[in-house]
């Protein structure tokens, strides 16, 4: 298990290297001098020719790329213009909100999809069956920003019950962080949710005529735990490689869920810093998120092992 | 040695349950092609609306009027309300068809003519090309795919041609992989060795063999892959970062929309739900799409 | 042979899906007595695997539904009884071990959680005992190093050894009655002795039944005391093992055992001598079911459904000519023809 976690550690490193150098190529790649584009059309001649030597634009493109990996071993994303502060200190500022958001995203999407999954495969060809592939259907098609206006119109224009706006701090109570926390967290469910959803339902449909599943009923187990332990643990691998992917849609999503909601996570920043043309935040943000996400994958790849104890990573594949 | 035994297995109602199940995937196709027709009629529509977007809109889309801001339906002769410049919000609806149509398909095919090419040229030589294009493919996926995006933007800066190359580019690495793995099943068909053994050269056979082969999932996918664009397209827009201003898109309908919440629902309502009724019926026609080419079809 | 355990009379199964009805049982009835073991035979679709299930109340519903029929079970009629009486009976009383291993054992529990499972479902042991119990289980059926087997999964077993842990798993709680749903036909041919020598050195120890499923008669022979031949939902017919084999008086059974000797002939895959195939039970069957494919059918046979008649003792058939022996001779000769130009 130790040498398997180091290989696969070890595995992500070309990946994080190709990742930065997309950002870097991007960054260098903008038409006309970066540094102008940088700094906004307001800026000067000289001010551009400064901060061009300060990039290290002038240097050959061999030298500035590895200075740019070196600055990113050493946590150094650069410095924002219009914050006037290093992007590495808003990045984890922002950092905490947004995963809050990310998981109290995914733990809804859970907590609804995969028990529609289970029953509409248990139910197969029934009403319920059609409600919930009819609801993953549309979950998949939404527009999460749109849902999220929907949400503040019914929620807190028209209702008046859910703050539409803003982040509350855990430390004034349970309700105070909850309450800005709910709709926000269901637009960004909901992707998710559907994905769930379908996978379960798929998966629970195949596992359910399995012989181990009869061979549980005749131990006398009760329908229950056959269903939710004996089924639903063998169709949890396709269901983390979901999990797995939908982190992106976590993350890409919350940049737009974050706008509508206001909330203060790296998806504001992102939408704050392209208003403002401080792409240098833009750029390393999205960078940094990149690294969260494959970061998570690696995770979810470990987890594998601990469900499925027939997958042998060591080798690179199932038995 | 399973499919020995499962052909051994002699239980009477595993054979009822296969025939229930082939049964109900038979209704299910019904059900499922009723839904894709559905899908499909609304497509058509679409286009039409996007091509005679001139006819159908009973005004200019870009034409403001400060005397008739934040109209609600069918005040003062305006089908859906006006914005708050004065600008018929039936008639944006109408043009933003076209924006979204547009962005859809072209950053599709662009994303497809380039992340094929990319995955024939990686599924079919293999070896250190595969390896490095496949590495740099999955170092694009690193990215949530509007995060890809939106940093492709910043760089290009707003404009339509601009949305397209930006969605199209972060499309590549999907077709890329859908197309490997075509292009890897089939180089393991036989008749690949015999054209080979016969002096077929390597373009010959990817653009008479491989190719052909591999056109039934990347249909399907393309066909998923528009309907992502245009979500694509409308978050851009919405975040200020797709299409310039004036140009009518349900995104950047959305956002001005968002300002008006209170004052004007109708226009945020009405924008997002033409993407959302968009993307689901062409989610609708892929489903069904997928299940009429190859129901085993892993995508 | 000891007291009647089970006793199934007149049952009917349906499996209802969408507009189509298929009748998959139509009045079987039998019963089997305490020690013995009772084979039931017959093609694919005969509905053998569907009355196994039927005496554990295991058929899946919807789509299948138990129509009439009593499952008498130590005197008490369980077909209606309800799931959570069922279940302490499930396991305990009664358990089954099935045709594959391989996929009937969950691949993401360890074998000894799914030993302790039942043994802690059905007696009130704690985990301490119950894994005692589950070694002792391990040890009885004759695995090796049991205690480090415990705690490793079923991929790391041979295919042998899995069905071992399903007859410890299904034996644990010491049932009366063992359902084995073709226990060995997924094995190779050595490891099928292994298994059935050491089923039947565990009916001798716990006194319990066994429902043999099978199309291998071979088994059959070897294992059981008497036997039920089954064809599209029906018991063709039924009698101790002696007097079926000796004196077959249904030309399906005749049938099956041709097509065994062929099969034992060329020990290659065991195809059917009988040409043509069962009726398709989402129709209404009048008459012998077996009328379209034996070889001496008559009108009467495609009119009228044919009684069940005992022959001799214990000896039952449902065939419209079997009361009449010299037409019984005529056929017996015509199918010794038959058989010799048809292997």
């Amino acid at each position: 298990m130790k040498g398997f976690l180091l290989r696969r550690v070890l595995q992500i490193v070309p990946t994080l290297l190709v990742v930065a150098i997309i950002v870097f190529l991007i960054t260098r790649i903008m038409p006309g001098n970066p540094a102008a584009v940088l700094l906004g059309p307001q800026a000067s001649v000289e001010d551009i020719e400064a901060y061009a030597q300060q990039l290290g634009l002038n240097d050959p493109i061999i030298s500035q790329f590895f200075q740019y990996i070196i600055n990113l071993i050493t946590f150094d994303f650069g410095n924002s213009l219009t914050y006037n502060q290093p992007v590495i200190t808003l990045l984890i500022e922002r950092f905490p909100n947004t995963i809050l958001l990310a998981l109290s995203a995914l733990v809804i999407a859970m907590v609804i999809g995969v028990p529609a999954g289970i029953i509409a495969a248990k139910r197969q060809n029934s009403f319920i069956d059609y409600l919930v592939t009819t609801f993953s259907l549309v979950g998949v098609s939404m527009p999460i920003f749109w849902l999220g206006l929907m949400l503040v119109l019914f929620f807190s224009v028209n209702l008046g019950w859910l703050p539409a706006t803003g982040m509350g701090s855990f430390d004034d109570g349970l309700w105070a962080g909850l309450r800005h926390l709910i709709l926000p967290s269901i637009a960004l469910a909901t992707i998710p949710a559907a994905e769930f959803a379908r996978i379960i339902r798929s998966s629970m449909l195949e596992v359910v005529s399995q012989d181990y599943i009869k061979a549980a009923r005749s131990k006398g187990v009760h329908e229950f735990f056959v269903i939710c332990k004996h089924g639903l643990k063998n169709a949890l691998t396709p269901l983390l490689t979901v999990i797995g992917l939908q982190f992106s849609n976590l993350l890409g999503g919350a940049v737009l869920t974050e706008t509508i909601f206001s909330w203060p996570g790296m998806g504001l920043l992102i939408v704050d810093a392209i208003e403002r043309r401080d792409y240098m935040v833009v750029q390393s943000t999205v960078l940094f998120i990149a690294i969260i996400y494959v970061v998570i994958n690696l995770i979810v790849d470990i987890l594998y092992k601990v469900v499925n104890p027939k997958v042998n990573l060591d080798t690179g594949g199932g038995k | 040695m399973h499919n020995e035994t499962a052909s051994d297995r002699e239980l009477l109602y595993e054979e009822q349950y296969k025939r229930a199940q082939k049964e109900q995937s038979f209704m299910r196709k019904l059900l499922r092609n009723k839904l894709a027709a559905f899908g499909f009629f609304v497509m058509i529509v679409l286009v039409f609306t996007a091509i005679f977007a001139p006819w159908i809109a009973t005004h200019p889309p870009h034409q403001m009027d400060v005397t008739r801001t934040l109209l609600g339906p069918g005040e003062m002769g305006h089908l859906l309300g006006t914005d708050s410049y004065g600008r018929d919000t039936f008639s944006r609806i109408i043009y933003g068809a076209r924006i979204s149509l547009i962005v859809g398909v072209a950053a599709v095919v662009f994303g497809a003519v380039f992340g094929s090419l990319l995955g024939v040229i990686s599924g079919y030589f293999g070896g250190k090309i595969d390896a490095i294009i496949m590495r740099i493919m999955d170092g694009m996926m690193a990215f949530p795919f509007i995060l890809l995006a939106i940093v492709l933007m910043t760089v290009f800066g707003q404009g339509l041609m601009n949305v397209i190359f930006a969605i199209g580019i972060a499309n590549i690495p999907g077709f890329a992989r859908v197309v490997r793995g075509q292009v890897l099943s089939v180089k393991e068909a036989d008749y690949i060795d015999v054209t080979r053994s016969l002096g077929a050269k390597n373009t010959r056979i990817i653009f008479h063999h491989v190719l052909p082969n591999s056109i039934a999932p990347l249909i399907v996918y393309a066909t998923m892959a528009v309907a992502g664009a245009i979500i694509s397209e409308a978050s851009l827009s919405f975040l200020g970062l797709g299409v310039q201003p004036p140009t009518a898109s349900w995104g950047s309908m959305l956002q001005e929309g968002k300002d008006y919440l209170v004052l004007n629902p109708e226009l945020a309502t009405i924008s997002g739900l033409a993407i959302l009724i968009t993307v689901l019926s062409i989610n609708l026609f892929g489903d069904g799409l997928r299940d009429a080419l190859d129901p085993k079809m892993k995508i | 042979m000891g007291e009647e355990l089970l006793r199934v009379e007149d049952l009917f199964v349906e499996f209802k899906t969408g507009s189509i009805v298929t009748k998959a049982i139509n009045g079987v009835s039998f019963s089997l007595h305490q020690n013995e073991t009772l084979g039931i035979v017959g093609e694919s679709g005969s509905g053998k695997s569907v009355t196994a299930s039927a005496a554990m109340r295991l058929i899946p519903n919807p789509p299948g539904r138990i129509t009439s029929g009593s499952i008498v079970y130590k005197g008490q009629d369980i077909s209606q009884l309800n799931e959570s009486k069922m279940r302490k009976l499930r396991g305990n009383e009664m358990s089954m071990i099935f045709q594959d291993p391989t996929t009937s054992l969950n691949p993401v529990f360890t074998v000894g959680h799914q030993l302790m499972e039942s043994i802690r479902i059905h007696k009130n042991l704690s985990k301490r005992e119950a894994k005692q119990e589950s070694l002792r289980m391990l040890e009885l059926v004759g695995i090796p190093a049991a205690k480090q087997r415990l705690k490793m999964y079923p991929h790391e077993f041979s295919g042998g050894m899995r069905q071992r842990v399903m007859i410890a798993i299904a034996l644990s709680c010491q049932p009366q009655l063992l359902i084995a749903d073709e226990p060995t036909t997924a094995l190779d041919v050595t490891v099928q002795a292994q298994i059935l020598a050491l089923m039947k050195d565990l009916q001798r120890e716990f006194g319990m039944a066994i429902m043999m499923i099978t199309h291998d008669l071979g088994v059959v022979w070897e294992t059981c005391d008497s036997i039920i031949v089954m064809y599209a939902g029906q018991v063709m017919e039924r009698g101790s093992v002696r007097q079926v084999y000796d004196k077959p008086l249904h030309p399906y059974t005749w049938g099956l055992l041709d097509s065994q000797i062929a099969s034992d002939q060329n020990s290659q895959e065991v195809l059917p001598a009988i040409p043509g195939s069962p009726p398709d039970l989402s129709f209404d069957v009048q008459g012998c079911p077996f009328a379209d494919r034996c070889p001496y059918v008559e009108e009467i046979c495609r009119e009228s459904k044919p009684a069940r008649v005992a022959i001799e003792d214990g000896h039952e058939v449902a065939c419209h000519f079997q009361t009449d022996t010299s037409e019984l001779t005529r056929k017996e000769e015509a199918n010794i023809g038959a058989s010799a130009t048809g292997s």
